[in-house]
């Protein structure tokens, strides 16, 4: 922000500016800081390696992830079939290639994530936006809901309602999108509750903008900061529960490959084959440990402060 | 401080009184609780007669007030598999449970504050790197995964711990590590973080400066007032910690109330799922309240809050 973006002439009329130079824009300054910090970066790197994997999947995989043979099941990584294809990590009961299943598995860990994700960060954010800046009993009202809502094991909860409803990726998504929208509530409004004090806003107040106008064109864009940093380290929750209840047998349905559902078929062959089980798991913990690399690295760039 | 924790008394009842709605509604997600509650090839008669039988057929509020006044009593009808109530099921289980959350806590505890204190003491030196990778790496590591790569390892190619079921001491090593170690990972984190910041403060400066050794500044000094958010940390971790237990209970085969819940929202035993519920997020609401009123007396400053 040091390069002046308009000029006022000495008659005051504004001289609109020219674009800004790529280099200058906020969110290519925000990512040269990023990169600097090696943590960082490395997070970043896992996260674009795991969303390409992702977009791409059938590009990448070596082999169909569904395609069955069962005269090649439970291969060790590094087999060679008859036509010289190696499998990379080895074949699955059915004799399926278990790196495929990995990369396709990414689609489901990502979407689920992604849209889980949109959807509570939404609800928090408007939650924690009308509750810090109304306050009182509106606020008393959403904060109660969010105690009501933390005193729930969530995986407990998840399960039995998804037991309930069946389980789909559209009844994962809502069932996770719903009940994860505490902590951005909670970080959103103790954001609202300083920058109301802040003069800004009282400007805006006292020149008689209605509160709506305020909260979507004053307090939003200044609570956002923290927000995207919550919605990051929360993907990589997400990721992990949707495993979870892929592993329990609650996720998206077989023959579909999921992380969670190959570490539950990889449990059966523990004792004779333990590829089956040990690199869909290595899957989760690598993009888990990236996705909280990067939003660490997003918190100590853009708000060292945020506690989350 | 009476006033504050009566007023934190009210609010935790409240918040149990909200548990109670979610849980009534578990059943009434479909909309219709008697086919739920009947094996998919049940009769439209058998339906009927269920829901005369149970009173889905009155309004929503007069049912809701009916499951809360049983609730109260510890009364959420019968299991429709093993015939004994559901909250006698739930309540044989419980010790399980308990015992393994405890153990995963001790466990997180004795590892986590160490660790966290070493780490802040000898800041960017080797043995701040390897905590601080070995944390972020337990950070990540999903529950089931590490569970079964213990089961891999420790029984079937050591041979050391059984990978299943409950009984000596044994027993419990896999599982509570299992269990503990997301915990570990986390109060590691917040430890070094709080440490690092109290041993920034002007109060450790004069200690240091009147010459007080580096020990009892480090343990005494600091650490007291490190220990705060350590121990709000210990009842949300709490939730965490009976949460983790479906997952990991299920894995090790261990007899508590995770792998009863889980048990029984396949078997569509639901007055146990909703008696599990119930009690866990009770469990959750009564432990947390508990920390609040040790917490007026670590840091008399929240009195006046």
């Amino acid at each position: 922000m040091a390069s002046p973006t308009t000029t006022t002439t000495a008659a005051g009329t504004l001289v609109l500016a020219p674009p800004r130079p790529f280099a200058e824009r906020e969110w290519v300054r925000v990512m040269a800081r990023l990169v600097r910090r090696r943590t960082a970066l490395f997070g970043l790197v896992v996260v674009a390696a795991v969303v390409v994997a992702a977009v791409f999947a059938s590009v990448v995989s070596p082999f169909d992830p569904l395609a069955q043979d069962i005269g090649q099941r439970l291969k060790e990584p590094g087999w060679q079939d008859a036509q010289g294809r190696i499998h990379p990590l080895g074949t699955d009961h059915l004799g399926r290639d278990i790196l495929s299943r990995i990369i396709h598995g990414s689609r489901i860990a990502l979407s689920v994530g992604l849209a889980a994700v949109m959807i509570s960060g939404v609800l928090g954010m408007a939650v924690g936006l009308v509750s810090g800046y109304f306050g009182g009993r509106v606020d008393d009202f959403f904060m109660r809901l969010a105690d009501i809502q933390l005193a729930f094991p969530f995986i407990l909860l998840a399960i039995a309602v998804i037991g309930v409803l069946g389980p789909s990726l559209r009844n994962i998504i809502i069932v996770i999108g719903v009940s994860s929208w505490v902590v951005y509530a909670r970080v959103v409004r103790g954001e609202v509750l300083s920058i109301r004090e802040r003069e800004f806003v009282q400007a805006a107040v006292a020149l008689g903008s209605r509160d709506w106008r305020i909260l979507a064109r004053h307090v939003l864009p200044n609570a956002f900061t923290p927000w995207l940093v919550v919605a990051t380290l929360d993907m990589a929750r997400v990721i992990v529960i949707e495993s979870a209840l892929s592993f329990l047998g609650l996720g998206v349905q077989p023959p579909t490959p999921t992380w969670g559902g190959m570490l539950a078929d990889g449990r059966v062959y523990l004792s004779t084959a333990w590829w089956l089980a040990t690199f869909p798991g290595l899957a989760i913990l690598v993009t888990v440990l990236g996705i909280n690399l990067l939003g660490d690295g997003l918190r100590d760039t853009l708000d060292p402060r945020l506690k989350v | 401080m009476k006033a504050y924790l009566i007023r934190r008394f009210w609010q935790s009842l409240l918040v149990l009184l909200g548990v109670s709605v979610v849980v009534f509604f578990i059943l009434h997600l479909t909309g219709d609780p008697a086919a739920l509650l009947l094996p998919p090839d049940a009769t439209a008669e058998d339906i009927e007669k269920l829901r005369a039988a149970l009173g889905f057929n009155d309004p929503l509020p007069v049912q809701y007030l009916r499951f809360l006044r049983g609730a109260v009593q510890g009364n959420f009808g019968e299991s429709l598999r093993h015939g004994e109530p559901a909250m006698s099921l739930v309540l044989e289980r419980l010790p399980a449970t308990f015992e393994l959350a405890g153990a995963g806590l001790f466990i997180a505890l004795s590892l986590a504050i160490p660790a966290g204190i070493v780490s802040a003491v000898r800041r960017n030196k080797p043995i701040d790197y390897i905590s601080t990778v070995v944390a972020l790496l337990g950070q990540a590591m999903p529950t089931f995964w590490l569970g079964i790569m213990l089961i891999l390892v420790f029984s079937v190619r050591l041979g050391w711990f059984p990978s299943s079921g409950r009984g000596d001491i044994e027993h419990l090593v896999l599982p509570a590590i299992t269990l503990g170690l997301f915990t570990t990972a986390r109060i590691t984190r917040l430890t070094r973080s709080g440490m690092l910041e109290v041993l920034g403060q002007d109060y450790i400066r004069t200690a240091r400066a009147k010459g007080v050794s580096e020990p009892p500044v480090v343990w005494k000094h600091a650490l007291r007032n490190a220990s705060i958010p350590i121990v709000t940390i210990v009842g949300i971790e709490l939730g965490t910690l009976l949460g983790g237990s479906v997952i990991t209970e299920t894995i090790f085969a261990w007899p508590g109330v995770g792998r009863l819940s889980v048990q029984a929202i396949f078997n569509r035993d639901y007055p146990v799922v909703q008696a599990a519920v119930f009690l866990l997020a009770s469990t959750f609401v009564i432990v947390n309240f508990m920390v609040d009123v040790m917490y007026t007396y670590l840091d008399p400053r929240i009195r006046f809050r």
